[in-house]
């Protein structure tokens, strides 16, 4: 299951090759690494912001994209208005600018293909990201993995990848998408209008067709304290749930 | 290198300056990270073992690892999610008292903390015992909270933070520099702030 950290993973220039938004806070950014690097469904990078005195921010983002997908990375970024990193992408970075990461970085919230399934992943807000690397690798590798995906998202307007979930959901290859709006009603069938509980994360066991290999949980600090335990009331075994909590 | 258009006003104090490693930032909050779900400990089923290698040297239950005595440590602690946090007061056993109370000299040069999650970290022996670290027990004068590591937490305020192993349960003398949970994942082997040792790769 391990899988060895890069033996190197030291501070690089990355170059931002474009710049797409995804939701009215959430923006995605391309980024080249002037040495490139392969990295695993569910790792990060650190990115590091220098002031010209010399002061320097870092911070971890989680990769979006997945490791088949060749010609840099793709990071998407909530913006907290009150942040210090997080809206300097938002108003100051440009598509040419240089900045600096270091990754891949995380040996534990990842999944690979040898792990096996079937999955569930549970992500609220842009705890979504590193689970949307795991679908990505999973249509591109191995479609035969089943995977349920719950999506926690205060509307509709900031579901983030929202037409790409509906797509591959859309093709009933094994990927379900569930996604509840904790200040919105459902709009699908399939979805929920609260905020995650036993009954919700028991049902989404139910769509999988034989009991998760493993669950992977990402989102803020109450957000995974919350999802964890209620996948562990729905019968998940804890040693099973994989946890990424995002700080505050 | 200098980030284009980065001008942050976020810059500490100058004179809590020297008290923030590199790559660090100063914290208000107390953010939490694991591994996976928070265990849900009770006292009355919370134990506390010392162990060379597989073999038990002394096990105390709740009440009487409570009665053991007890001290103050207000620490800086510094995340390797690079959040740093000042005087964060704890109360709880030191190492060096429950050596005392089992009546031994620390046998090996290595040890792993171990957690009801399974979680284990190593640390060098020498920097567990003479007045370096305890079981902590209080956080603020109560008792740590479960996603805090409650009822007992490892504390080994030197190193980056998640060398204090949440949920401990005992501590085991290895005779190897043994790499626990997240050392294996490419965590570094001691995990000095000061000198930035956040992932294997680092010197
Ligand atoms: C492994 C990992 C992966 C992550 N992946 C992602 C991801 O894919 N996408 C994503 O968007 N985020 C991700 N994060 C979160 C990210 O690292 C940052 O924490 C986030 O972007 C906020 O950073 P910031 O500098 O904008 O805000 P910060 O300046 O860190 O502030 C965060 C919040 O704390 C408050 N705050 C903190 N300090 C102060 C202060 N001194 N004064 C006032 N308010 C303060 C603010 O209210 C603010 O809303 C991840 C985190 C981790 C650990």
């Amino acid at each position: 299951m391990t899988a060895e950290p890069s033996p190197q993973s030291p501070w690089q220039a990355a170059t931002i090759t474009r710049i797409e938004k995804r939701t009215p806070r959430v923006t995605s950014f391309w980024f080249r690494p002037s040495r490139p690097f392969a990295h695993l469904a569910g790792q990060h990078v650190d990115i590091r912001l220098t002031a010209p005195d010399g002061y320097q921010a870092r911070r971890s983002y989680s990769i979006a994209s997945a490791p088949e997908t060749g010609g840099g990375v793709e990071l998407a970024i909530e913006r907290l208005d009150d942040g210090e990193v997080s809206p300097f992408f938002h108003d100051v970075a440009a598509v040419g600018d240089e900045i600096e990461l270091r990754g891949p970085l995380g040996g534990h919230f990842i999944w690979e293909e040898s792990d096996g399934g079937p999955i569930l992943l549970v992500g609220g807000g842009s705890g979504v990201v590193p689970l949307m690397a795991m679908v990505r690798h999973r249509t591109l590798r191995n479609k035969a993995v089943p995977v349920a995906l719950v999506f926690s998202a205060r509307v509709w307007d900031e579901v983030i990848f929202r037409d790409e979930l509906i797509g591959l959901d859309d093709r009933r290859d094994g990927f379900d998408l569930v996604l509840t709006l904790t200040r919105e009603p459902a709009r699908r069938p399939s979805d929920y209008s609260r905020r995650i509980d036993v009954r919700m994360m028991a049902q989404a066991v139910e769509r999988l067709p034989k009991a998760p290999r493993l669950a992977y949980v990402c989102g803020s600090n109450a957000f995974v304290s919350a999802a964890a335990d209620a996948l562990i009331g729905a019968g998940v075994p804890a040693g099973l749930i994989r946890t990424e909590r995002y700080g505050v | 290198m200098v980030t284009r258009g980065f001008f942050s006003g976020r810059r500490p104090p100058s004179d809590t300056d020297a008290r923030i490693p590199p790559g660090q930032y100063l914290e208000q909050g107390f953010p939490v990270l694991s591994a996976g779900p928070t265990p849900r400990v009770r006292t009355e089923d919370w134990s506390f073992t010392l162990k060379q290698g597989p073999k038990p040297l002394k096990k105390w239950n709740w009440a009487e690892f409570n009665a053991l005595p007890q001290s103050k440590m207000t620490r800086d602690i510094h995340c390797v999610t690079a959040w740093t946090k000042f005087n964060t007061p704890w109360q709880g056993v030191m190492i060096d008292d429950i050596l005392a109370d089992a009546g031994i000299e620390p046998p090996t040069a290595y040890t792993l903390a171990l957690s009801f999650d399974g979680y284990s970290t190593n640390v060098p022996t020498k920097d567990l015992v003479t007045g370096k670290a305890m079981v902590a027990l209080l956080y603020e004068g109560k008792p740590i909270t479960p996603d805090h590591g409650g009822p007992a937490r490892l504390l080994v305020p030197h190193l980056y933070f998640w060398k204090s192993a949440k949920w401990v349960n005992g501590l085991q003398f290895t005779e190897r520099d043994e790499p626990g949970f997240w050392e294996l994942r490419g965590y570094h082997m001691y995990g000095d702030p000061w000198r930035e040792q956040r992932y294997s790769s680092d010197p």
